[in-house]
């Protein structure tokens, strides 16, 4: 699958953000006047501006609001509601840690338990899609929710739960990979069935049906860069997991030390999801030949 | 709306006979003249003359060897298009509801007002029979015709799909598979129509007419005249080196 930057942007910076903001409308941080401003602004910042890129990935943004109606049915229907329930249950809770109103936290709770609804409603956009094996399984859900999770620990500063999340991430992660690598054969998708030519022999592509690039080669048939999965997979594992866990050990909760875990944190997601998409094997491939 | 709407009292598709496509690619040609103009948005072109040419197709015509254990290798013919799947996975992962199965003849079809664009029912078909619009933004997909099929205006002979009706050698059928008697079902039950993928459970309409079995008498009649055997002198050297 094609790795569109509007995609990667779009399903780390949302996760990051609903990750922080479950953590500040639970109440595990007390910030106070211009500090809980600032932190509820950037939870916001990270988890709207997160889904404002999703929409680059539109031929049609202004229709939008019509990806609303089929919750019934759609994922990602029903991840634009859980979205938008959740970025509206918290505000109270926020003016009331800016503004020291002393409200109730009770719809806090619920938004925080809704920011991991909505996490688990992007990440099965993708884990629906039987076309692609190696997102069709219940370890995309659980590697989603543990990159949110963590992150929002990083942001939040809570070192022992940070580090407790890196270690979870770091397993899910290796577990996703090698899960993920024997999916498309567990499938059983081949040339012979895509083809139904299978019970007369060994089927070949002899040409393709046209001679220059067309959208299914460009967005489904990716395969560039391939060949740096398995660095990308160390640089992802270390910069998500192993490095925030150590800054945060060594350091402490410092506002730098967790700035710098966070940031690596963030890039260590984008490599990650970048893999997310470049590994991932869309079946249509088998008419082309290609995985 | 994108539930699917179950059972439908006709099932309209297209049975293509891979023994008889020769890959002249005249349904592809004909798809996309036919969908140029009329039903919905124009079927655009990126850069047709240049160096990097590229376009949106409904039909596309790929050609595979395929090697039996036994016997020479053969040249199938194989064009891919809209399966008009009974359990359509494009259909029921679209947010907004432009992309649905009609209730009544189980055609599947976008409503281009309605998509977004977000290209998800192309990442949920298996059989890469939608693409993504570059010029209006809006996913396209085969309609069957279905502004062809039951326009009166158009004399009965023409009123199936383009790529039907411009097949030069028959290999394209088009008909109810609801009806066990269509002309459809019938070939299909003959010749042992196949589903693409069925592991997938898309459940498709369409059926691939499989090529037919090769005679057995597979050897070339000019094979006894390559079956060369040295004599005289050559003879005796051959006798004497395979000696060794």
């Amino acid at each position: 699958m094609h790795p569109a930057p509007s995609v990667i942007l779009f399903t780390t910076l949302s996760g990051l953000g609903f990750g922080f903001l479950a953590f500040l409308g639970a109440g595990c941080l007390h910030p106070a006047s211009m500090t809980a401003f600032l932190l509820w602004g950037l939870g916001y910042a990270l988890a709207v501006g997160g889904l404002l890129f999703s929409t680059l990935h539109l031929g049609n943004p202004q229709r939008a609001w019509r990806a609303f109606s089929q919750w019934r049915t759609s994922w990602l229907s029903r991840e634009g509601w859980a979205s938008v329930v959740t970025l509206l249950l918290l505000p109270p809770v926020a003016l009331s840690d800016w503004l020291g109103l002393g409200w109730s936290r009770l719809p806090g709770m619920i938004g925080a338990a809704m920011c991991f609804v909505t996490i688990f409603t992007t990440s099965m956009i993708y884990a629906q899609l039987k076309t692609i094996p190696r997102w069709n399984h219940w370890i995309t859900p659980v590697l989603f929710l543990a990159f949110s999770g963590t992150g929002g620990a990083i942001l939040a500063g809570k070192v022992w739960l940070a580090v407790g999340g890196c270690v979870v991430l770091a397993a899910v992660l290796v577990a996703g990979w090698r899960i993920g690598d024997g999916r498309f054969e567990t499938v059983g998708a081949t040339m012979e069935s895509a083809t139904g030519l299978g019970s007369i022999g060994k089927v070949r592509v002899f040409e393709r049906g046209h001679t220059a690039g067309n959208y299914l080669l460009r967005e489904m048939i990716f395969v560039v860069g391939r060949k740096h999965a398995a660095r990308l997979r160390v640089i992802a594992l270390a910069l998500a997991a192993v490095v925030p866990a150590l800054i945060l050990l060594v350091a402490g909760p410092h506002p730098v030390a967790i700035a710098l875990a966070a940031l690596c944190h963030l890039i260590g997601a984008m490599a990650q999801r970048w893999l997310f998409f470049a590994e991932a094997e869309h079946v249509v491939g088998l008419y082309y030949g290609q995985r | 709306m994108t539930m699917l709407p179950g059972p439908t009292p006709k099932k309209l598709g297209l049975a293509i006979d891979l023994d008889t496509c020769v890959g002249c690619n005249a349904c592809v040609t004909a798809c996309k003249g036919w969908n140029d103009q009329g039903y919905g948005a124009p079927l655009s072109d990126q850069n047709p003359y240049g160096s990097d040419p590229s376009g949106t197709f409904l039909n596309r015509v790929h050609s595979y060897e395929v090697q039996p254990p036994d016997g020479p290798a053969q040249v199938v013919n194989f064009p891919r298009s809209c399966l008009h799947c009974e359990a359509a996975p494009c259909v029921t992962v679209c947010p907004t509801g432009a992309s649905y199965k009609r209730a009544e003849d189980g055609i599947v079809l976008v409503n281009e007002d309605a998509c977004i664009g977000c290209g998800l029912c192309a990442w949920a078909c298996p059989y890469g029979a939608r693409e993504l619009d570059q010029a209006a933004g809006v996913m396209k997909k085969c309609t069957l015709c279905v502004d062809r099929i039951y326009n009166d205006n158009l004399p009965e002979v023409d009123r199936v799909p383009a790529c039907v009706r411009t097949c030069p050698t028959g290999a394209r059928h088009f008909g109810d598979f609801a009806d066990p008697n269509s002309n459809v079902s019938r070939l299909s039950a003959e010749r042992g129509g196949m589903e693409l993928m069925p592991e997938l459970g898309t459940m498709p309409v369409n059926r691939y007419l499989p090529p037919r079995e090769k005679g057995v008498e597979q050897t070339s009649p000019l094979a006894p005249l390559l079956d060369i055997r040295a004599t005289g002198l050559a003879g005796w050297l051959d006798l004497v080196l395979s000696r060794f």
